[in-house]
């Protein structure tokens, strides 16, 4: 492998009830958080492309682990979202440097499809940083029901040498979604948007 | 007797490689497995509470399967635990101690029979209070290589009205232990503490 990782977590989130209305079936979403060496940590280096090989072998480590977690196939998978913290050592450019360039593909692949931009976010920060990971859509970045968000964190990382890199997928929308817009029965699947 | 509601459930997995040292042929997993349930007895002190103990079995055992099955299916590969509780602003402290019973009886029956203690923590706190879980050795509470903890927390629980219950298990030492003290190999396995 080309990441030097020092742990994977995942974490899946299962919600039955919202205001006590019973969710039937439950709306569920994995994260699937990958820590690493950050090989460009403490210097400026001009050419990312080592990051960017890194990207594409964790869009499909982390994909793969991500819908195991969910224990569904990968077309099952509704709505999808990546982001990335850089350590203190780190530039906000290294996140950029594996989320945009190479990691999407192999997301697509095992995930059958995929026709909607993958949303991100990135920071950088110390251990125990916060992520909210943005999630949208696979299929047409505009259904509405699946606008949402996956909060994951792990006290142990980033260290200052390295990055956490994560991909949430979900089987599901928001748990009572009621706010109209592009539904998912609606999709057309052709630009990625509608 | 009051019904167990519960809202939403979580797991947490994490395999760890190394920590800065040689890489183990053998990862150290970790796993949590997070139940948010509505507090029957948040608003108000109420006397009588015991019985709910006996209503959360269920739950501990399904719990504890989840574990087992997160980390490989094989419950002979689990080698720690623990448990904890967070409690909603409007209930007690007490109200998480109401876990202690279920969730622990609900570990060494999955796990046939384990002796020791099962480590525990507790406190009141917001949603999004992070609690670390402190975890011993299943069946010799002094095995030193086996003391570990696990932060876990979900963003938007517990609620006041809720509680947040939370099982452990790991399937080893920690991944560079080595501090000396009672070892895995040592335990005689009679009392629950070496």
């Amino acid at each position: 492998m080309k990441s030097k990782i020092r742990k994977i977590a995942t974490f899946v989130e299962e919600t039955q009830r919202e205001m006590d209305r019973e969710i039937s079936p439950p709306t569920r979403r994995a994260a699937a958080v990958a820590v690493i060496e950050n090989p460009c940590a403490g210097k400026y280096v001009e050419d990312l492309s080592e990051l960017m090989a890194i990207g594409e072998e964790l869009g499909e480590l982390l994909t793969t682990r991500a819908v195991a977690a969910l224990g569904i196939s990968g077309p099952s998978a509704e709505s999808y979202g990546k982001a990335a913290a850089v350590g203190e050592n780190g530039e906000l450019e290294h996140a950029a440097a594996i989320l945009h360039p190479k990691l999407g593909t192999p997301v697509r692949r095992v995930l059958g499809k995929g026709a909607a931009l993958i949303p991100s976010s990135k920071k950088r920060g110390g251990m125990g940083v916060v992520l909210d990971i943005p999630l949208g859509h696979k299929d047409a970045a505009f259904v509405r029901s699946h606008f949402d968000g996956m909060e994951v964190r792990l006290n142990d990382a980033p260290r200052a040498n390295e990055i956490m890199v994560a991909i949430a997928v979900t089987d599901s929308g928001r748990p009572l979604p009621r706010v109209g817009g592009l539904t998912k029965d609606q999709i057309k699947g052709e630009d990625g948007l509608r | 007797m009051p019904e167990v509601i519960v809202r939403k459930k979580a797991t947490c997995v994490e395999e760890i490689f190394h920590e800065g040292g040689p890489a183990s042929d053998k990862p150290l997993r970790r796993a949590a497995a997070l139940a948010v349930i509505r507090n029957p007895f948040a608003g108000s002190y109420v006397e009588n509470i015991e019985s709910f103990m006996d209503d959360l079995k269920p739950l501990g055992l399904e719990m504890a399967r989840t574990l087992v099955d997160a980390l490989g299916g094989d419950a002979k590969a689990i080698e720690g635990y623990g448990k904890g509780a967070i409690v909603g602003s409007s209930g007690e402290l007490e109200h998480g101690a109401l876990w202690h019973v279920p969730g622990g009886y609900a570990m060494r029956e999955i796990l046939g029979g384990a002796k020791a203690i099962v480590a525990s923590t507790k406190k009141v706190g917001a949603p999004g209070t992070r609690l670390d879980v402190p975890i011993t050795h299943i069946n010799a509470s002094y095995v030193r290589s086996h003391f570990d903890a696990m932060e876990v927390g979900i963003n938007d629980a517990p609620r006041a009205d809720e509680l947040l219950l939370v099982l452990v298990m790991t399937t080893g030492p920690r991944i560079h232990a080595r501090v000396g003290g009672l070892k895995a190999s040592e335990i005689k396995g009679e009392d629950g503490l070496r």
